[in-house]
C-alpha cells in the first residue's frame, strides 16, 4: 500500500472519481494548471483536460452557482472554495440554493455537489482564512459536512462524497494536509459518511473529537495513561452532520465519561450538538458531567498567539483529569 | 480640470429596438420575425390569457385564496415575447414575478396557484419541463444560469439557459459574477434584464448611475441590447436572435428590456402611490403591449373582437378549473418534508418523524 499525506490522498480521490464517472468535474480559483494553491487538484487537468478541470474567474458566489447548474445537469461538480474562510461569499449558494434543490423541488431536481476547502488553525496563514466555520454548515439542513483526519479517511470520505446525491461540505484541515504519511490504498474504495471511528480503544474514558483535534487527543491519551494509567477511548466523529451517535453512546455506556474536543468556539457547533445527544440518550451512563474542551468565542486570532487560542494537549489533559477525579 | 483623457461618452451608445410603434404600425418591415399567422395569433392569445388571470390572481389574492403574488399586467410582451422564442429543451431560470415564462413553457397552471399558497407540490415539476423554481435571492438566478448553460455546452447540445432579473437586480453581486462568467467560459445563457423602473420603491435613477443596463454587458464582454420591452416583436426577435447565438456557439447575451408593471410589486402590501407619480402610469399604458399588438394584428385580419371575448372567456375558465384543482390537492405532511430534504434521511431525522406521525393519519 501506498503511504501518503493527507492532500495526496484528497487528489488521488477526486482522481479515482475523474476516472470512474465522465459527470465528475473539479473547478475553482487556480485548481486547473496551477493544481490548487495547495496542490489538491496537481496533474488532474493534465490527466482529464480543461474540460473536466479548470479554473474559474476569482468569485466564491459564481463558483457557487456554477456547481449548483450544473448539478442541474446530472453532472457531479467537485468545487473548490480556496479557504473556508470566504465561505461567506458563497453561503447563498451553499446554504439556500444547493442545500434546497431537492426540498424546494420536492424530489425533481437535488444537487450532488461537494465544496472542498481548506480551513483550521495552526499554520500561520494571514487572517480571515483559518476560521473553523463547521457549526454554521451544521445548522443548515440540507448538507452533510465531512471533516476527515488522516490520509486513509480523507480518501475514503471525499470518494463516497463525490457518489452522494446531496451536497456535501468536505472541510480540510490545513494542519493535517502534509504533516504526516499514512497507508492508502490504491484504486477505489469508500468510507461511509456518518459513521464515526474508535482511533484508540479505552474503558475509563471517552474522548469524541474530529480533524486535527483527533492527534491532540491522542496526544492527551498517551499523556493521561502515563501520569495515571487511565485509558482513554478517542472516537474521530469523521462526519459531523449526521453524528453518529450511536458509536458515541456504545462508547460512554463502557467509560461512563466522557470529553468532546473541537478547535471551533465554544457555542452551538459540533461539541455543542455532541453534548445534547448524550443528554438526550445517555445520561444516565454518566458518572461524571461531560466537558468541552474547545477554543474561546472570539473571531480565529492574529498568527503570533495561534498557538495558545487553539485546544492543545494539556488542556485536553486537564480536562481528563477533572472528569476522572468527579 | 479636465483635459479629455477621461471620456465616458463612449460607454452608453444604446437606443432600443422597436418593431412596432405605440400605434401599432410597422417601424421597419425587415426587421419583422419570420413568424406565421398562427403563431401571432397565439402570441395575442397569451397576452390576453395572461393579462386576465393577472386580474383573476389579483383579486383572488385580496380574497384570501391566493398567497404570494408578484402582478405583471404591463410586462406581457417582455415576458411571453421571450418565453415564445424558446424550446422546449431550452432552461428557464425565473424569478419570482416569471410566472408567466413557466406557465406557457408548461407549468400547469393550478401548480403556480399552489405555490403561490405555499404548497410544495406547486415545484414539484413533471419530467421534461425545464424549468427551475422561481428564485426569491435576487441575483442566485444569474450565477447558476452560466452553470446550466455550460451543462449544456458541455453536452454538445443546442440549447439556451435564460433567466430573468429585473432593474434592481443587475446592483447585486451575483449579477456581475454571473454574466462575468458567462463571458469567460462562453456559454449558451441569455440574461433578461426586465428594467421595469422599480426595485419595489427605487428608482432607476437611484439604482445606478449607467445610462442603460444594457452597458453592463459589456463590461463582462458580452453581446448586449437593449429592447422596448412593450413591443414584443422586438423582444421576440432579440431572443430568438440571442437563441441563435447561443446554438451556435457565440456565447451568451444580455438583453435588457424596457417595460413596466402596472400594478404594485406584490400583493402583500406594496402602494406604488407612494413612489410613483400616476401620470407616469397613464404614460407607459398609451405604449400598452396588448394595445399595440392588437392594432398590429387586426390591421392584418389575424385577429377579431370575437377571438379577444373567446380568450378572455378561456382565460377566466382556466382560473377557475386550476383553483379548483389547487383546492382539491393533499395537504401536505411534515413527515413528508422531513423525508425530502435528502435522498435517504439520516437516522436521526427518521426519529424526528416520530413527533408528527401520529398527528398526521394516512
Amino acid at each position: 500500500m501506498a503511504q501518503m499525506t493527507m492532500i495526496q490522498a484528497i487528489t488521488d480521490a477526486m482522481r479515482v472519481e475523474l476516472k470512474r464517472n465522465p459527470n465528475v468535474l473539479v473547478f475553482g480559483e487556480d485548481v486547473g494548471k496551477n493544481g490548487g494553491v495547495f496542490r489538491a487538484t496537481d496533474g488532474l487537468q493534465k490527466e482529464f483536460g480543461e474540460q473536466r478541470v479548470f479554473d474559474t474567474p476569482l468569485a466564491e458566489s459564481g463558483i457557487g452557482g456554477l456547481a449548483v447548474g450544473l448539478g442541474l445537469q446530472g453532472f457531479r461538480p467537485v468545487a473548490e472554495i480556496q479557504f473556508f474562510g470566504f465561505v461567506f461569499e458563497v453561503f447563498d449558494e451553499i446554504a439556500v440554493q444547493a442545500a434546497r434543490m431537492r426540498y424546494r423541488s420536492g424530489g425533481r431536481y437535488s444537487s450532488p455537489l461537494v465544496f472542498r476547502s481548506p480551513f483550521g488553525g495552526g499554520v500561520k496563514t494571514p487572517e480571515l482564512h483559518s476560521d473553523s466555520l463547521e457549526g454554521l454548515m451544521m445548522q443548515t439542513p440540507g448538507v452533510k459536512v465531512v471533516i476527515p483526519s488522516n490520509p486513509y479517511d480523507a480518501k475514503g470520505l471525499l470518494i463516497s462524497a463525490i457518489r452522494d446525491n446531496d451536497p456535501v461540505i468536505f472541510l480540510e484541515h490545513m494542519k493535517l494536509y502534509r504533516s504526516f504519511r499514512g497507508e492508502v490504498p490504491e484504486g477505489e474504495y469508500t468510507v461511509p459518511l456518518g459513521k464515526a471511528n474508535v482511533v484508540q480503544e479505552g474503558k475509563d474514558v471517552t474522548i469524541i473529537t474530529y480533524g486535527a483535534m483527533v492527534h491532540t487527543s491522542l496526544r492527551a491519551a498517551q499523556e493521561i495513561e502515563k501520569v495515571r494509567g487511565a485509558k482513554a477511548e478517542v472516537i474521530d466523529l469523521r462526519t459531523i452532520w449526521p453524528i453518529d451517535t450511536d458509536t458515541i453512546l456504545e462508547s460512554i455506556k463502557r467509560t461512563k465519561r466522557a470529553i468532546i474536543v473541537q478547535e471551533a468556539p465554544r457555542n452551538g457547533g459540533a461539541a455543542s450538538e455532541v453534548m445534547a445527544q448524550i443528554m438526550e440518550k445517555g445520561v444516565f451512563y454518566l458518572e461524571a458531567p461531560v466537558l468541552r474542551v474547545t477554543s474561546p468565542e472570539t473571531p480565529y486570532p492574529f498568527g503570533q498567539i495561534e498557538d495558545e487560542w487553539l485546544p492543545d494537549p494539556a488542556r485536553v489533559v486537564k480536562a481528563l483529569n477533572q472528569v476522572l477525579d468527579f | 480640470m479636465s483635459t479629455g483623457l477621461i471620456d465616458m461618452t463612449m460607454s452608453d451608445q444604446f437606443s432600443p429596438l422597436q418593431i412596432i410603434a405605440p400605434d401599432g404600425k410597422v417601424k421597419d418591415e425587415k426587421l419583422l420575425p419570420d413568424l406565421s399567422e398562427e403563431q401571432l395569433w397565439e402570441l395575442m392569445r397569451r397576452m390576453v390569457f395572461t393579462r386576465v388571470w393577472d386580474q383573476r390572481a389579483i383579486s383572488l389574492n385580496r380574497q384570501g385564496r391566493l398567497g404570494f403574488y408578484a402582478p405583471v399586467a404591463g410586462q406581457e410582451a417582455s415576458m411571453i415575447g421571450s418565453q415564445f422564442a424558446l424550446q422546449k429543451e431550452d432552461f428557464i431560470l425565473p424569478s419570482y414575478r416569471d410566472i408567466p415564462q413557466m406557465v406557457w413553457h408548461g407549468l400547469p397552471l393550478y401548480q403556480a396557484f399552489l405555490f403561490s399558497r405555499g404548497h410544495q407540490h406547486g415545484s414539484r415539476y413533471q419530467e421534461g419541463l425545464n424549468v427551475l423554481m422561481p428564485q426569491i435571492i435576487i441575483g442566485a438566478q444569474i450565477v447558476q444560469t452560466t452553470g446550466v448553460a455550460m451543462g449544456f455546452k458541455l453536452r454538445n447540445k443546442k440549447n439556451v439557459a435564460i433567466t430573468y432579473i429585473g432593474d434592481g437586480g443587475t446592483s447585486q453581486g451575483d449579477f456581475y459574477e454571473g454574466i462575468n462568467f458567462a463571458g469567460a467560459f462562453q456559454v449558451p445563457a441569455i440574461f433578461v434584464v426586465q428594467n421595469n423602473r422599480y426595485a419595489i420603491s427605487v428608482p432607476i435613477e437611484q439604482q445606478t448611475k449607467a445610462k442603460t443596463l444594457a452597458q453592463k454587458g459589456f463590461a463582462a464582454g458580452i453581446a448586449s441590447v437593449q429592447v422596448d420591452g412593450m413591443d414584443v416583436m422586438a423582444v421576440y426577435k432579440a431572443v430568438a436572435e440571442a437563441a441563435d447565438r447561443g446554438r451556435n456557439g457565440e456565447g451568451p447575451t444580455l438583453i435588457e428590456s424596457l417595460t413596466y408593471r402596472y400594478g404594485p410589486h406584490t400583493m402583500a402590501g406594496d402602494d406604488p402611490t407612494r413612489y410613483r407619480a400616476a401620470e407616469e402610469g397613464s404614460e407607459w399604458e398609451q405604449k400598452d403591449p396588448l394595445i399595440r399588438f392588437r392594432k398590429f394584428l387586426e390591421a392584418k385580419g389575424i385577429w377579431k373582437q370575437e377571438d379577444e371575448d373567446a380568450v378572455i372567456e378561456e382565460a377566466k375558465q382556466a382560473v377557475a378549473d386550476a383553483i379548483k384543482q389547487a383546492d382539491e390537492s393533499p395537504k401536505m405532511k411534515v413527515t413528508d418534508l422531513i423525508d425530502s430534504v435528502f435522498e435517504t434521511p439520516p437516522k436521526h431525522m427518521e426519529e424526528q418523524k416520530a413527533d408528527f406521525s401520529g398527528k398526521e393519519g394516512k
